[in-house]
């Protein structure tokens, strides 16, 4: 019987439309011919008018206006248009559709309409769209129907319920009797739809599960039936006695067997003969034995059977059929916990399996590879991962390389191997490691002394030949900037040494620093380790020198912020350098993932930095202390140069400082003479001070040091100190070396306001360094040149 | 947790993408359902044999078999024996090909509504319902005498 011939023209005039368009006129065009054909009277061809809406629904475009329609033919005694109804109420209604309760009555009257398949027509609707009230309401007509009726109705009402009891489930009680009945008839579908059901009434109620627990040996009498039984036609699958029953059943075993060792007893034969007896060359079979499989992996059973069931996964795996080898990796993960070792033996096909064409078998062959990793076998296993992670999907290589590293610090047999791992892991994929790695390998590397110098020198080999990998070319530079007098004394014990020169290594950071393959942060790790080489080496320091003065106009603010003030610890702060920059301590294992390797490197540096810096503050309020009674202290103002040189006001300040010194030699700014007088002299330090009116209670002093000694001083720093109601700033120095013999003298401003006009005073405190040790002296200034005071 | 049924939907969609059948078991919008159908597509249709017959996307699993120029597919919960329903897919194919006898592309086309009777002897609330051809065969010429 063919369709109708106005759904055949449809059909076809659908299909001949070449474009999208096309299409979309023809569908416009007999959607309003359908629904000019809804408003007319009864006619004969309304089912084919349905039937013309619910097809163009299923390619993809609305059709709402015809939920009505279906209302109206279910009502219908015509057994073609109730059809179509109930098709189009599938389709079109859902429990969203307020027309969707409409149906409730014509669905409670077909139930029990005297032709089966329109009952069963309701019964498919039904448990379809079925919403929780109409399940409340046609509840008690299901369970008539579950207790007495044809074994086709039967079957549908089973699985009726099931959705019933799924969108309310107190419902579930009602079911309770009427599917333990079910059980022992002989019908197979029926019997599959108790199963199915009272499955779904023992996952939700753990009472009724209890209950169930006593069907354990009917079940398994049915199961018995259906293995050893002879050929049955109807259901046989392959040879196989309705495998789909088989495995409902195996389910069913699984819950009510879960956790209690009285089931799982009574349940343990059968399973061991399914597994043993059920032909597994087809793959119906081997679905029983999967089902299998999972139940008795899922239950309290005996060893043996565990041990079974296991074996019956490693044939899995030697399958031809991918299908059956993804699911016996799928299975085997969830075990790898629990039977570690018999997981074990299968290793080598799950390793093989890496090779798989398939990127989900891969997968599930990695996460199975990574859970087998053990001491005993990290070798081995790591050169098989490594391998795959040479020619692995990409989607699969940053997860590859975080397994591969924590495997390898779980199970390194020696710390060469480990760093050994962690670089080949960088030179394949570099792009896909974790941010963290950069950091835990500088750690790793640090904590490994003996290794430095075979550490550079490979990190070195791996630079020259690539830096296009960043997290390997950050790791190197900071190598070479720590380990480079390793790499520049060209011996090693553990590996070939290489013969480098000094430009050499330069070469290679500045070509890092260059390159436009270097993130910026990687040129970041190659600016510092330049620097750091500055201690390091000792013949082209110039070319650091210069190297470091060109990034201080580089456009990155981070470089340029770093250039200039590794500039200014060569010039102002020489005496510091080789203290900042000199090796690293060990570095603490911080929390994972919360620093980056440069936050460690900073916070290293500062503790590292002499401890100057932090005294000036408190010896001010010493000073002011000191001062005649005044307890709190002004504002105190550290002499700004005595700050940490991570300062870019400072230091710009610093850089200014030395411009004028280009310029106009050494002389103090304010040019008009004014008087000066000595306010210190002392081991051939010499302090005057003078003195500029600016306004009425506004006064800029200016401070000027100099050196008559034979050596050089450095560190110099003053501090000054002034009543209270005076206000004070101090300005930054023009520097803080005096070059012996007066080369060069050093001047600070200092601007004081006066606005009480209390007597000026001011103590001021000297600090420097000479021929290597400290100096520090007080002077008090009770009289100012110029104030007439 | 809510415990789902089994089957989540079943789809026959042609290479190109048309849907040949689209069966629900739970709830959807209409947005949604466009959106999944063109997702399953894409994402079965770059596979060729030497993939598995399985594919996980979002929290489902799909399991498809390829017949001809047309894509049986049924979406199941994560946790499934992935075989018995491909198992249950090629039951319904040798139906649709006896009942249609040589079934092709434009059977299904030109009879959709009888597949989806096919498919409700069958599947019902998201579960396998009948799994005897011979029954199911029967059932469906009683039921085509009635029209």
């Amino acid at each position: 019987m063919s369709p109708s011939v106005p759904l055949q023209e449809m059909i076809r005039a659908i299909r001949s439309a070449r474009t999208q368009c096309e299409e979309r006129g023809v569908i416009q065009r007999e959607c309003a011919a359908i629904r000019a054909q809804f408003r007319q009277a009864d006619n004969g061809g309304r089912s084919h008018n349905l039937a013309k809406l619910l097809y163009v629904h299923m390619l993809g475009y609305p059709a709402h206006f015809g939920q009505m329609e279906c209302v109206r033919m279910i009502a219908s005694p015509r057994y073609s248009e109730k059809r179509v109804g109930y098709l189009g109420a599938m389709m079109l209604l859902d429990e969203k559709q307020d027309a969707s309760l409409l149906i409730t009555n014509s669905i409670k009257n077909d139930l029990s309409n005297s032709n089966q398949y329109i009952q069963s027509l309701a019964l498919c609707t039904l448990a379809c769209m079925g919403s929780a009230e109409m399940c409340r309401d046609l509840a008690p007509e299901i369970d008539r129907l579950l207790r007495a009726s044809n074994s086709y109705i039967k079957k549908k009402a089973a699985l009726c319920a099931v959705h019933i009891v799924r969108k309310v489930h107190d419902l579930g009680e009602l079911f309770t009797k009427a599917a333990r009945s079910l059980l022992t008839e002989k019908n197979h579908g029926v019997v599959h739809g108790a199963v199915v059901l009272i499955t779904e009434l023992c996952e939700r109620n753990s009472e009724t599960l209890e209950r169930f627990r006593k069907t354990v040996p009917d079940l398994v009498q049915i199961m018995k039936g259906l293995v050893i039984s002879g050929y049955s036609p109807d259901h046989d699958v392959a040879g196989i006695s309705d495998p789909f029953l088989q495995v409902r059943i195996l389910r069913l075993l699984r819950i009510l067997g879960r956790n209690n060792e009285g089931a799982s007893d009574a349940m343990n034969d059968l399973l061991a003969q399914v597994a043993t007896n059920t032909d597994s060359t087809k793959t119906v079979g081997n679905a029983v034995l999967y089902e299998t499989v999972l139940t008795v992996l899922d239950i309290k059973s005996e060893s043996g059977l565990r041990v079974l069931a296991v074996n019956i996964l490693g044939r899995f795996l030697l399958n031809n059929d991918r299908n059956i080898r993804y699911i016996a990796m799928t299975s085997l993960q969830k075990i790898v916990g629990t039977d570690h070792n018999a997981v074990q033996r299968h290793r080598g096909t799950i390793v093989d399996c890496l090779k798989d064409q398939d990127a989900s078998v891969k997968r599930r062959a990695l996460d199975l590879s990574l859970a087998l990793v053990s001491a005993s076998n990290i070798r081995s296993m790591m050169k098989e991962l490594l391998s795959f992670l040479s020619s692995c999907p990409p989607e699969l290589r940053s997860q590859t390389a975080s397994g591969i590293f924590n495997a390898a610090e779980r199970y390194a047999p020696s710390q060469r191997w480990h760093i050994d791992t962690i670089l080949h892991v960088l030179t394949t994929a570099g792009g896909d490691v974790r941010d963290e790695t950069v950091p835990n390998l500088i750690q790793l590397i640090t904590n490994t002394s003996e290794l430095h110098c075979y550490t550079v020198h490979k990190l070195y080999r791996a630079l020259l030949s690539d830096i296009s990998q960043q997290p390997l070319v950050q790791v190197a530079c900071w190598c070479i900037g720590e380990y480079g007098d390793l790499l520049l004394r060209g011996e090693c014990q553990e590996t070939e040494p290489v013969q480098v020169t000094e430009d050499d290594v330069l070469d290679v950071l500045e070509t890092v620093l260059q390159s436009h393959m270097s993130f910026p942060s990687t040129r970041g790790f190659a600016l510092t380790a330049t620097m750091k080489l500055s201690t390091r080496i000792t013949e082209n320091v110039d070319r650091i020198r210069s190297i470091v003065s060109i990034y201080g106009s580089c456009i990155d603010v981070e470089l340029q912020q770093r250039a200039v003030e590794y500039n200014a610890l060569f010039k102002k702060y020489d005496h510091m350098r080789a203290a900042v920059l000199e090796r690293m301590p060990v570095i603490e294992k911080n929390s994972q993932g919360h620093i980056n390797g440069e936050t460690i490197k900073e916070s290293q540096t500062v503790k590292v930095k002499p401890g100057e810096p932090q005294q000036p503050a408190n010896q001010v309020c010493d000073l002011l202390d000191l001062l005649g009674g005044s307890e709190q202290p002004l504002q105190p103002s550290p002499a700004l140069g005595s700050t940490a040189p991570p300062m870019p006001v400072s230091t710009a300040n610093t850089v200014g400082g030395d411009l004028l010194d280009l310029l106009g030699g050494l002389e103090p700014t304010p040019i008009t003479p004014v008087a000066t007088v000595t306010v210190y002299e002392k081991d051939g330090v010499t302090v005057t001070l003078s003195c500029e009116k600016q306004s009425d209670s506004g006064l800029t002093v200016t401070l000027t040091a100099s050196n008559s000694t034979e050596s050089d001083i450095r560190g110099f720093t003053l501090q000054a100190a002034v009543p209270k109601s005076v206000q004070l700033h101090m300005k930054a120095p023009s520097g803080d070396s005096l070059p012996a013999r007066g080369a060069a003298k050093v001047t600070q401003m200092v601007v004081l306001n006066n606005p009480n006009k209390v007597n000026l005073k001011m103590r001021l405190r000297i600090s420097y360094t000479s021929q290597g040790s400290a100096v520090q002296d007080t002077v008090q200034i009770d009289s100012f040149p110029g104030l007439g005071q | 947790s809510i415990l789902k049924p089994i089957i989540r939907f079943i789809l026959i969609q042609n290479r190109a993408g048309k849907t040949r059948l689209a069966k629900w078991y739970m709830q959807f919008d209409d947005d949604e359902k466009q959106k999944l159908i063109e997702e399953v597509h894409a994402v079965v249709t770059v596979r060729d044999a030497k993939h598995t017959n399985f594919v996980e996307f979002r929290n489902f699993k799909i399991i498809y078999r390829r017949y001809a120029g047309l894509y049986f597919c049924i979406c199941v919960d994560v946790t499934d024996n992935n075989l018995a329903y491909l198992e249950g897919i090629h039951n319904f194919v040798e139906v649709l090909n006896e009942y249609f006898h040589n079934v092709c592309e434009l059977d299904l086309v030109f009879n959709f509504y009888k597949v989806y009777t096919v498919v409700d002897e069958m599947f019902l609330a998201g579960e396998i319902r009948e799994t005897s051809q011979t029954k199911v065969l029967k059932q469906l010429l009683m039921l085509q005498s009635l029209e």
